[in-house]
């Protein structure tokens, strides 16, 4: 089976600062991989590899069969439709209401539109976020679990078929970060996107993973499920198990 | 002195700078020709720019006018030249004192307010939110955002010039007994096509300016929170000191073409 995203030998540097030192990986249909790695290991730069936010200095990186580097900007565009973000401090736009944030994409890709129309559409992913009656109000007159609920919508809107989640429970309390992977799991099922999840939350990795990668010093450190990686004997796999 | 920066960084970073602005402002153009045109926010970037500003730019300009007759009033009588006020003082408002004076207190509140909003949006990852997103941020912020401020200007100067008129009306009709009628044919009278062309074209090139620091200020923003703070400044602070540049290189070219 071809992999949705396929990744070889990727190296990352900032000046002096190595950052992904031939890091590898395959993510398949339907499935949810969890990247895992201590703070500053290269985990949101390889996300932001991946949409090219970032250019790669070197290495393989497909998604959905295209090279990613090199590629013209409207084939990127297209591909970028196929693939959601979410971002780590949600990234809504602070002078839209909801109803614009879930609109702004899908008016600049009318190809994307149902027969349901605009207006059903953003009805009917708000419900599956369940903040359908936030439809009218600005993004700071909502709480931070609600923010990252809503830019988990407006990443849904344009149907992906990847989700690239960053730190999809951070900051936020354990409770709101428990509704927030429940609700992973539930879009998961619903809009049948596979995803690829970067966290240091070992809860959210353990409930939504169906494989882990442990990225260390810019590398595969240890691949595996999350039950075989709990098992480990590795120092530095074991200690994100404490 | 150690940490301190060898000049010849800083002339790199200064040519660097200067390349990285005249890279933004080729994009600029070119993406202002190339279809899908963002309509529905360049209207609303001129309501945002031009609405927020009317109260602050018609105040000033009503000040700038009373000001400038009560101050030059006592000289012209003194010469006994009371009668060319109107015509001294629509000229000089008309040809330099309104667009410039209109246009820095644009730079202060359009360009900051630019630099400042985009800023916080690349900070937050607004920007980075667009472009995932399959959409062309610098389309939709930046395109609207210059084009908006060059279109914008001009209007905003035209009406200061004219409540800058009333206001010099005012003080001419209370102490030197003028009619509004015969204030006005006064200064249209010895107004010609070399004092409104040259005055109304160069404050697009002000609109144009602003509208392009603010934006490549923000755009480029970096280093969270101090960095937006910074943006909104410099962008100011360039966009001021470019508008009297452009003052100058306006005033040049027009004597060419008007014989000044």
């Amino acid at each position: 089976m071809e992999p949705l995203i396929e990744i070889k030998d990727l190296y990352k540097s900032f000046g002096e600062n190595r950052v992904l030192n031939g890091f590898k990986l395959g993510l398949y249909e339907g499935e949810n991989l969890v990247i895992v790695g201590k703070s500053g290991s290269g985990k949101s730069v390889l996300l932001k590899c991946i949409v090219r936010l970032l250019e790669a200095d070197s290495g393989t990186l497909k998604v959905l069969g295209q090279p990613i580097p090199g590629l013209d900007q409207y084939t990127l565009d297209q591909i970028r439709t196929e693939v959601g973000f979410l971002f780590q401090g949600s990234a809504l736009y602070d002078s839209m209401t909801v109803r614009e944030n879930l609109e702004f994409p899908l008016r600049r890709h009318p190809e994307k539109i149902n027969s349901q129309g605009v207006e059903t559409m953003v009805l009917n992913t708000l419900r599956s976020v369940g903040l359908a009656h936030t439809i009218d109000l600005m993004p700071e007159e909502l709480s931070g679990g609600m923010q990252r609920r809503i830019a988990l919508a407006r990443t849904l809107i344009l149907q992906p078929r990847i989700i690239l989640y960053d730190e999809p429970t951070s900051g936020l309390d354990p409770i709101t970060s428990k509704e927030i992977i429940e609700l992973m799991l539930k879009v998961q099922k619903e809009y049948q996107a596979s995803a690829l999840i970067i966290t240091h939350d070992m809860d959210c990795a353990r409930v939504i993973s169906n494989r882990m990668i442990i990225l260390f010093d810019g590398q595969n450190h240890a691949e595996g499920t999350y039950s075989e990686l709990s098992r480990s004997s590795d120092p530095v796999v074991q200690a994100f198990f404490k | 002195m150690p940490g301190a920066p060898f000049p010849g960084n800083q002339l790199k970073e200064y040519f660097r700078q200067t390349g990285e602005v005249w890279l933004f402002t080729v994009r600029f153009f070119r993406e202002a020709i190339r279809r899908p045109f963002e309509w529905r926010e360049l209207l609303h970037q001129c309501y945002t720019i031009g609405n927020k500003s009317l109260f602050l730019v018609g105040m000033t300009g009503f000040i700038m006018g009373l000001v400038l007759t009560l101050q030059t009033r006592p000289t012209m009588e003194e010469f006994g030249a009371v009668a060319y006020m109107p015509s001294m003082v629509g000229i000089s408002i008309i040809r330099e004192i309104g667009p410039v004076i209109t246009a820095l207190i644009c730079a202060g509140k359009i360009g900051s307010s630019i630099g400042a909003e985009l800023g916080s949006m690349k900070v937050t990852e607004q920007i980075a939110a667009m472009e995932v997103s399959g959409t062309n941020p610098f389309k939709f912020l930046v395109v609207t955002r210059i084009l908006a401020a060059t279109l914008m200007v001009p209007l905003l100067v035209i009406m200061s010039d004219t409540i800058s008129l009333f206001g010099s009306f005012l003080v001419e009709h209370f102490k030197g007994e003028v009619s509004f009628r015969l204030f006005f044919n006064q200064i249209f009278r010895n107004l010609t096509f070399g004092d409104l062309i040259p005055a109304t074209v160069k404050t697009f090139f002000f609109g144009f300016a602003i509208g392009l620091v603010g934006c490549f200020k923000g755009y480029y923003s970096r280093e969270g929170t101090a960095g937006v703070g910074r943006a909104a400044n410099s962008a100011v602070v360039i966009a001021s000191m470019l508008l009297f540049v452009i003052d100058f290189i306006a005033v040049l070219v027009a004597d060419i073409f008007y014989d000044l």
